[in-house]
C-alpha cells in the first residue's frame, strides 16, 4: 500500500512559463495495415510525473518506443524544449537526453553496477586513441557510480558483485540509478515495478519520487492504480492507438480512469 | 512486453522472487556461506591443477623436474596461445571451429613463403596474417550475412582452410623454416622453452586489452546481454569482427610456434585443436554461455590438459585413455557452472531477504 501521497511542491511559476521539456506532436504510427498510433499529443514538464495508462495493445509501448528512438515516427513531431527534433535511433535519443528504463531492464547481468552505469559511454583516455582502444578509468567510474547511489539511497550490500547477484528490487534500482545519471531531460519507465514485491516496489516508487524531486520529468508506464493516484502528476490514458482521455488522477477519480482505460 | 492479462489490480502483482522459507541461520550466516562456495567454484580449477600437480610430482618422480616441466611447457604453448583467442570468442557467446585447420593453413602459407623469400620477418607475418584473413572471413560473414550463430561459418571455414591447406601443399608437409621461427618454436632459455615466453606475452597483451581497454567492456557486454549492448550503443558488429580476427591471429601464432618446433609446414597441423581449445576454456571454470570467465581460465585449462597428457603418458596410460579422462573433465567443469548458477541463484534469493 502506498502511504498518502508525499507533499510534492508543484513547479516554481518560473518553470511554468517554459515550453514543457518533451512535447509529442499528432504522433502517427502504422506496421502495415495495423494503425498502432493515431495522432497522439502530450507533453511532460521538469518535476513532473506523467502516468502513460492503457489496457495492453493500447499504444503506451509503441509510443514510448517511438520517444526513445527504436521506431521512426509516420507523423508527427518531438519537441524538445521546444524545439523539433530528430529522435532516429535509440543512441540519438540518448544523446539528447531521453532515458529509458525498459521492461527487462537491459542490464549486464555479468557485469558490475558501475560497469552497467558506463556501459557504451565509457569513462576512458586519452582521448587521442580511437575509442575502442582508450584506457577505462575504473576509480573515476566507480566512484560516480558510488555518489550517485548513495544520493539516490540505493544500498546495495557490495559494489563489486555482477548484477546477477542482486535482488530484483536492487536490479530494478540499478536500472532507474542508471537512467537518472545520464538524463539530462526525460526518464521513461516501463512498468518498473511489474516484477516487484510490496516492499521492493515502495522502494523503487521513492527512488521515482527522488528523480521527480531532481527536476527530470518522468514518464511512467504501469498497470497500478495505487501508484498512479500516489504518484503521478497528470495521467494520459491510451486506447486503440489514440489518447482518450488526460486527467489529474486521486483517490476518487480511480474508477473513472479505469472506465476510460477499459471503454466501459 | 506487457504481460497477456490486464493487470488492473489496485494491488501489487505476485513478487518475481520466490519467497525465502524461514530459516534456523540467519540470512547473514548463509550468505557468507554461500559467497565461501562461490568463491571455492572460482577458484577451483586452479585449485585442481596445483593439486594435480603435488600427487603427479610424488606418483612420478620424472613429473616434476625441470627437464619435464619445460617439455609440458613447450607441448601446452600451441594450445594455450590459441585457447587464449577461442576464449575471447567464447566470452561473446561465439565459437570458433576453425582454429585448428587455420593454423595448418597458415603453417602451409608460411611454409611456401619460405621456399620463395629468405626472410624470417616475412614469414612469420605471412603466418599471422593468414590467421587474421581467416579470422576476419569468420566475422565479417557472421555479422554482415546475419547469421544465427557462428557454429556454421566457422565449420565451413574449418573446411576450407584445411582443404586449401592440403591443396597448396599438395597433400605433404613442407619442411623447412627460418632461423627465427626455430627459435619461437624450438629455441629454449635455460630449461624453459621460448614458446613459453610467447604465451606469457600474449597473455600480457590480451589481459590489458581485456581489463583495461574499453574494447575488453565491450566483450563482456556482448557476451553478458547482446540486445542490451545494442540498445545502449556498443558497436557490437566491430566488436564481434575483431574478437574473431583476434582468434585467427591466435591460430597464426600457434602456427609460427609449431611450425617452428617441427621445422614444417603441414596441412594436418591443428587435428582437433578447436576441439582442445574449447575444453581447455571450459575447464578452465569460463562459462561457455558467454560473459563470464578471464584470461587464467583458458591458460590453467590448456595446462591441465597438457598435465594430464604429460602425466597419462610418464604412467605409460594408454594413449587413448587420454581423450576419455579429457572428456569426463570436460563434463565436470560444465556441471561445476550449473552449480555455481544454482548458488548464485540462491544467493539472489538471499540478497531479497536481507533487504528486508
Amino acid at each position: 500500500m502506498i502511504q498518502a501521497a508525499a507533499v510534492h511542491v508543484p513547479p516554481p511559476p518560473a518553470l511554468l512559463g517554459e515550453p514543457p521539456v518533451l512535447a509529442v506532436e499528432g504522433a502517427t504510427k502504422r506496421f502495415g495495415s495495423i494503425l498502432a498510433l493515431e495522432d497522439v499529443s502530450l507533453e511532460v514538464r521538469r518535476g513532473e510525473v506523467l502516468a502513460l495508462l492503457g489496457d495492453n495493445g493500447a499504444g503506451k509501448s509503441t509510443l514510448i518506443k517511438c520517444i526513445s528512438g527504436v521506431h521512426p515516427l509516420d507523423a508527427g513531431m518531438i519537441l524538445l524544449d521546444g524545439a523539433a527534433t530528430a529522435i532516429d535511433s535509440p543512441a540519438a535519443a540518448r544523446a539528447a537526453g531521453i532515458e529509458t528504463v525498459y521492461q527487462d531492464l537491459a542490464l549486464f547481468d555479468n557485469l558490475g553496477p558501475s560497469q552497467n552505469f558506463y556501459a557504451g559511454r565509457e569513462l576512458a583516455g586519452p582521448a587521442w586513441l580511437p575509442r575502442g582502444l582508450r584506457f577505462l578509468k575504473h576509480r573515476a567510474m566507480d566512484r560516480a557510480t558510488r555518489d550517485l547511489l548513495a544520493r539516490l539511497q540505493v544500498s546495495l550490500h557490495r559494489h563489486d558483485l555482477p548484477v546477477a547477484l542482486m535482488s530484483g528490487g536492487q536490479r530494478q534500482a540499478v536500472a532507474v540509478a542508471r537512467a537518472a545519471a545520464f538524463a539530462q531531460k526525460v526518464v521513461i519507465l516501463d512498468e518498473p515495478t511489474a516484477a516487484l514485491g510490496v516492499r521492493e516496489s515502495r522502494q523503487v516508487l521513492s527512488l521515482i519520487r527522488r528523480l521527480r524531486d531532481d527536476g527530470n520529468a518522468i514518464i511512467l508506464i504501469t498497470h497500478n492504480m495505487e501508484h498512479v493516484s500516489g504518484l503521478a502528476d497528470r495521467a494520459v490514458v491510451m486506447r486503440q492507438g489514440r489518447k482518450v482521455g488526460e486527467l489529474r488522477p486521486s483517490r476518487e477519480n480511480q474508477q473513472e480512469i479505469v472506465s476510460m482505460i477499459v471503454g466501459a | 512486453m506487457h504481460g497477456n492479462t490486464p493487470k488492473l489490480a489496485t494491488a501489487n502483482g505476485p513478487p518475481g522472487e520466490p519467497l525465502v522459507a524461514p530459516s534456523l541461520h540467519p540470512p547473514g550466516a548463509r550468505v557468507r556461506a554461500l559467497t565461501l562456495a562461490l568463491l571455492l567454484l572460482r577458484v577451483g580449477p586452479f585449485l585442481i591443477l596445483f593439486l594435480l600437480v603435488v600427487v603427479l610430482s610424488f606418483l612420478t618422480p620424472v613429473f616434476l623436474t625441470s627437464r619435464n616441466v619445460g617439455n609440458i611447457a613447450a607441448q601446452t604453448a600451441v594450445i594455450a596461445t590459441v585457447a587464449m583467442g577461442q576464449h575471447l570468442v567464447i566470452l561473446t557467446r561465439g565459437i570458433d571451429l576453425s582454429v585448428g585447420s587455420t593454423l595448418a593453413l597458415a603453417s602451409v602459407v608460411g611454409a611456401l613463403t619460405f621456399q620463395n623469400l629468405d626472410s624470417s620477418l616475412l614469414v612469420v607475418l605471412a603466418m599471422i596474417g593468414t590467421g587474421a584473413i581467416v579470422g576476419s572471413i569468420n566475422g565479417i560473414v557472421y555479422v554482415c550475412g546475419r547469421l544465427p550463430h557462428p557454429f556454421i561459418i566457422t565449420l565451413a571455414t574449418l573446411s576450407i582452410a584445411r582443404g586449401l591447406a592440403l591443396e597448396l601443399a599438395g597433400g605433404r608437409a613442407l619442411p623447412g623454416m627460418p632461423d627465427l621461427v626455430r627459435l619461437i618454436g624450438h629455441g629454449t632459455v635455460g630449461w624453459l622453452p621460448v614458446s613459453a615466453f610467447i604465451v606469457v606475452g600474449l597473455a600480457l597483451i590480451l589481459c590489458v586489452l581485456t581489463r583495461f581497454v574499453v574494447w575488453g567492456r565491450w566483450i563482456y557486454a556482448v557476451g553478458g546481454n547482446p540486445e542490451a549492448a545494442r540498445r545502449t550503443g556498443i558497436p557490437v558488429r566491430p566488436v564481434l569482427i575483431t574478437t574473431y580476427i583476434l582468434s585467427g591471429v591466435t591460430a597464426g601464432i600457434g602456427a609460427v610456434i609449431l611450425a617452428g618446433r617441427t621445422d614444417a609446414g603441414s596441412p594436418l597441423f591443428g587435428n582437433l585443436l578447436e576441439l582442445d581449445t574449447i575444453a581447455a576454456v571450459i575447464i578452465g571454470g569460463a562459462s561457455f554461455l558467454g560473459g563470464r570467465g578471464h584470461l587464467g581460465h583458458a591458460l590453467v585449462g590448456a595446462f591441465m590438459i597438457g598435465v594430464i597428457r604429460n602425466a597419462l603418458n610418464l604412467l605409460s596410460v594408454d594413449v587413448f585413455f587420454q581423450l576419455i579422462v579429457i572428456g569426463i573433465i570436460i563434463v565436470l567443469a560444465v556441471e561445476a557452472d550449473v552449480f555455481r548458477s544454482h548458488l548464485e541463484g540462491r544467493f539472489r534469493v538471499l540478497q531479497t531477504a536481507r533487504t528486508a
